[in-house]
């Protein structure tokens, strides 16, 4: 009989396969998180000995930990992966940033708008992303093939219905599909198949001194001298480490002392706050992430 | 999130490796409205203490503010998910919650239990081991739960608890639970239903959920959670000999390999057993299972591996390998059962796409038999299957399947329709049987083919396809133009609706349903003729795009040429050459197209004729000048 994990494994394989058999021109988001890391192990492992047939793509914000830039560009020369990077020129040319703009806005243009951008730009009509169902609630009710309009919108109440193991991948012109294929996996699978499988993650996910401030009760990370620090703030080191990974402004780091996969995994599991929670975009507003994925966020 | 094992603070790499281990249950909560599913499932999560801080002082604060139990807990709020059902009190569609306990880890597939209740109950159930079939100890069996039951034994669920719900509003009573227990397990009887287990429960205060509750001490069963952790429904096709494996994708890095990818749906294999691809028939060995993790001795239902067989034999997505020793049937015509999930009604006749399996193949439901009404299990006649409706039919397809009866194996007995214009998925579907004809009926090869028979007459063979609203000017036109095609030497024939309707024809009335069966036979007429190397004229208001692309894929690229006549309605009702629309405002005619009958505008017609700006001689001009220039008439 087979195990939770390679069951979960099995089907998330299938839905990746299923994807290149029908669909004409698929990418996959890689955001380098640690999901990230577990979908793209699975799209190895589902086309070996093949390689994936589908570029990554990375919707850079300018302002991710250096860190993780560094590890995606380890990971993809390792792999022999293509891979786009696309930054919203609009970003750049408004200096699009969260300490002016806000964090809505700069998720807006960097991510949302990025994103869209990039789809359009290389005329994917498929892009894998890594969400989990178990994430937040309105991602629990959507499909694991999520078709969105030519403007990328998301209507949840015309989701198609979706039986069994058929998926069904057509669509219609200028419309496009998202597919999730870590849909049924919690938080603890991907630490658990992370672990089981070895799977390289960003090293931001283990403890170490790092220089940080405090803010609203949050540890926000020094990363660059693009920080602004407010008056009489100087950056102190501390142990800590990151559940999450995003812009590296939007992120709380958490004071920890776990240096190991299974110290990660014991702290989350002792842990008492949702993952999320050391997001911060989902706080803006209640039902923020539903409003955002109507407007095209992954 | 504390599993409240004290391994994880103790031992963290032993914790793991139990949980390593675990296996997976999904199941489906069934019930109507109040019968407290959302507190259910939130009771589930809080228990098996899935929740956070930060989510349980989330549920403390909506629990006072919008909860419906007087401040305290309000379990339902944890799984209410969009912001619309928040604010309307219901769920809409299905969703998935997770939860795990030491043992196993859970996905629960949770549906709202208004009127959209067949669709999402039929999508959650598909992939669901159990069905938890909620009632209110105070209301008893009633007609949901029968509906609720009948879909649970449709979609094929083995294992169902019966959750006597609510017990704490009627002070714990045995004799209420036993009363409610006896006329179920009877009903369930009649409907096929087996491996019923009966729990007593309160959702709301907690009983038998994961503990024996103190207030049903006359219950001698096991708590839900009990239930859940242990049950036993590994699948039972697993080892039986039987063998499936539909082809995914073929994988061809390079030269030297070639491997088929799919997902192991039933049974097992190992390198070297023997293998037959259907619905071809050809024959090879396993040589090896290749996976990302190295090459597999043995690969098992629910694995998806890569099969490179002995032979070059030629097999591409949509093929299905099987053990020779235990073959799926191959077919082209089956009975079905079909649920339909569309607002558009289903229309026997009319083509769909039919996925099955890794196959996508073009169907149409020949006969619909009758449909099955879910409160009364009554077999009713009808002409169409709407929103929400469960038909037994008849089905045929353009492409033999491989396919094995729904109640054998969902995977290459379940299918879903698709409409081939919205591209949206209208409905699921069981495969039965298939019927005997489809094995015996054989095309005939013919020697004098259509080419032969368009030679003899010196021209090439098509279809004119003239649609629009009724006194839109289709006949006058289509008669000149067989005039002129004659007058240049041209075999026609005119098919006309009004005069196919008083002899081929007369059976059918102007239902949307009679419309599309109306159009499929005239469709079929032209491509015999065609065949026969005639050029037809048809001339019929033809108001669904479904069919008249229909009839355009019946015949070759370049055979078929569709011409709009367009003409404003008011145009029409003005001419009213034969006072049709006078009849229909006085109320005589329904169905009319146009009035209370849809006409859907071609978008992609070769030809449009605008009638308030050309004579009908011109239009017969501009259809001859473009049949020239697409060099039709040589």
């Amino acid at each position: 009989m087979l195990t939770h994990l390679q069951r979960l494994e099995a089907e998330s394989i299938q839905i990746m396969r299923e994807v290149v058999a029908e669909c004409e021109h698929p990418v996959m988001l890689y955001s380098v998180g640690k999901d990230s890391a577990v979908m793209l192990h699975l799209a190895v492992k589902a086309f070996y000995p093949s390689k994936p047939p589908f570029p990554l793509l990375h919707v850079d914000t300018t302002w991710k930990f250096k860190e993780m830039i560094e590890f995606r560009d380890v990971m993809v020369k390792k792999l022999g992966l293509d891979l786009i990077v696309h930054i919203n020129p609009q970003g750049i040319e408004k200096g699009i940033n969260p300490f002016t703009h806000g964090s809505a806005v700069h998720t807006d243009i960097w991510k949302t708008e990025g994103l869209k951008q990039a789809l359009d730009k290389y005329d994917f009509d498929v892009a894998f992303g890594g969400a989990r169902r178990d994430e937040e609630k309105s991602r629990a009710k959507e499909r694991i093939f999520s078709i969105r309009s030519a403007q990328h919108r998301w209507d949840p109440k015309l989701q198609r219905p979706e039986l069994w193991r058929l998926y069904n991948t057509r669509k219609n012109k200028g419309e496009s599909i998202r597919v999730f294929p870590l849909s049924n996996w919690t938080e603890l699978d991907i630490w658990q198949y992370i672990y089981l499988n070895n799977i390289p993650i960003v090293p931001l996910y283990f403890a170490k001194e790092r220089p940080v401030v405090e803010r609203d009760g949050t540890l926000i990370m020094v990363d660059d001298d693009r920080l602004p620090m407010q008056k009489g703030e100087v950056p102190m080191m501390k142990k800590v480490r990151f559940r999450t990974l995003g812009c590296y402004p939007l992120t709380g780091a958490i004071e920890s002392e776990a240096n190991s996969l299974t110290a990660i995994i014991q702290e989350m599991l002792l842990a008492r706050t949702s993952e999320r929670q050391g997001r911060l975009i989902d706080h803006d507003s209640a039902g923020s992430m539903e409003k955002k994925k109507q407007e095209g966020y992954f | 999130m504390a599993h409240v094992s004290d391994l994880i603070a103790e031992d963290i790499e032993l914790y793991l490796k139990t949980h390593e281990n675990k296996s997976l249950l999904r199941f489906i909560t069934c019930g109507s409205v109040d019968d407290g599913k959302s507190t259910l499932i939130g009771r589930l999560l809080y228990e098996s203490k899935m929740l956070f801080e930060d989510q349980l002082a989330q549920l403390e604060v909506d629990s006072k503010k919008v909860g419906t139990q007087a401040g305290d807990l309000d379990f339902a709020l944890l799984v209410d998910g969009l912001a619309a059902e928040r604010e309307q009190g219901i769920t809409i569609d299905v969703a998935y919650r997770f939860f795990s306990t030491d043992k196993r880890k859970f996905i629960v597939a949770d549906t709202p239990g208004h009127e959209q209740y067949t669709r999402n109950m039929i999508t959650g159930a598909s992939t669901a081991d159990v069905a938890i079939i909620l009632i209110d100890a105070r209301r008893g069996v009633l007609t949901q739960t029968r509906r609720h039951s009948y879909l649970v034994s449709l979609i094929g669920i083995r294992h169902v608890v019966l959750a006597i719900n609510k017990l704490d509003m009627v002070g714990y009573s045995e004799e209420i639970y036993t009363k409610i227990d006896t006329e179920y397990r009877d009903f369930a009887r009649e409907i096929g239903l087996q491996n019923i287990v009966t729990i007593p429960m309160s959702a709301l205060k907690g009983d038998n959920i994961t503990e024996l509750s103190a207030n049903t001490a006359w219950y001698r069963g096991e708590t839900l959670m009990g239930y859940l952790e242990n049950i036993q429904v590994e699948d039972e096709t697993v080892g039986a000999g039987v063998f499936r494996m539909p082809v995914q994708w073929v994988n061809r890095p390079n030269l030297d390999f070639r491997g088929y990818s799919g997902i192991v749906v039933r049974g097992s294999i190992k390198p070297g057993d023997p293998i037959r691809v259907l619905p071809s028939g050809k024959e090879s060995r396993v040589t090896r299972i290749v996976t990302g993790d190295g090459d597999l001795p043995q690969a098992i239902s629910g694995q998806s591996i890569t099969l490179t067989l002995a032979d070059e034999i030629d097999i591409s997505r949509g093929d299905v390998l099987a053990t020779p020793d235990s073959l799926p049937g191959v077919a082209d015509q089956f009975e079905a059962t079909i649920v339909w999930m569309s607002d558009e009604p289903m229309l026997p006749g009319r083509p769909y796409l039919m996925k099955i399996g890794t196959k996508t193949v073009t169907a149409n439901i020949s006969t619909l038999k009758y449909k099955v009404n879910v409160n009364t299990l009554e077999h009713v006649a009808v002409t169409k299957l709407e929103l929400n409706e469960i038909g037994i039919c008849n089905l045929n397809s353009d492409q033999l399947i491989a396919f094995d009866p729904y109640k054998e194996d969902r995977d290459t007995g379940g299918f879903i329709m698709i409409d081939r214009l919205t591209n949206n998925t209208v409905g699921a579907g069981m495969l039965h049987f298939a019927l005997r004809r489809s094995q015996n009926i054989h095309w005939q090869a013919i020697n004098i083919n259509k080419q032969a028979h368009a030679a003899i007459k010196g021209q090439k063979p098509f279809v004119l396809w003239f649609t629009g609203l009724s006194g839109s000017g289709k006949s006058t036109i289509a008669n000149l133009v067989e005039k002129k095609l004659y007058s240049l030497g041209k075999h026609t024939y005119l098919l006309d609706g009004d005069n196919v309707r008083h002899g081929l024809n007369k059976d059918l009335g102007f239902t949307d349903a009679d419309r599309v069966e109306n159009i499929r036979r005239i469709a079929e007429v032209a491509k015999l003729m065609v065949d026969a190397g005639q050029i037809v004229l048809v001339s019929f208001i033809s108001p669904f795009h479904s069919e008249r692309r229909m009839a355009r894929e019946l015949v070759e690229q370049g055979e078929f040429f569709e011409i709009f006549v367009d003409t404003p309605i008011h145009v029409a009702e003005e001419r009213d050459p034969k006072g049709l629309y006078k009849k229909m405002r006085r109320g005589e005619l329904k169905n009319f197209t146009g009035i209370d009958s849809p006409y859907e505008a071609p978008e992609d017609a070769e030809i449009r004729i605008d009638t308030t700006n050309l004579t009908p001689e011109q239009a017969v001009e501009k259809i001859v000048s473009y049949l020239m220039s697409v060099d039709a008439l040589n």
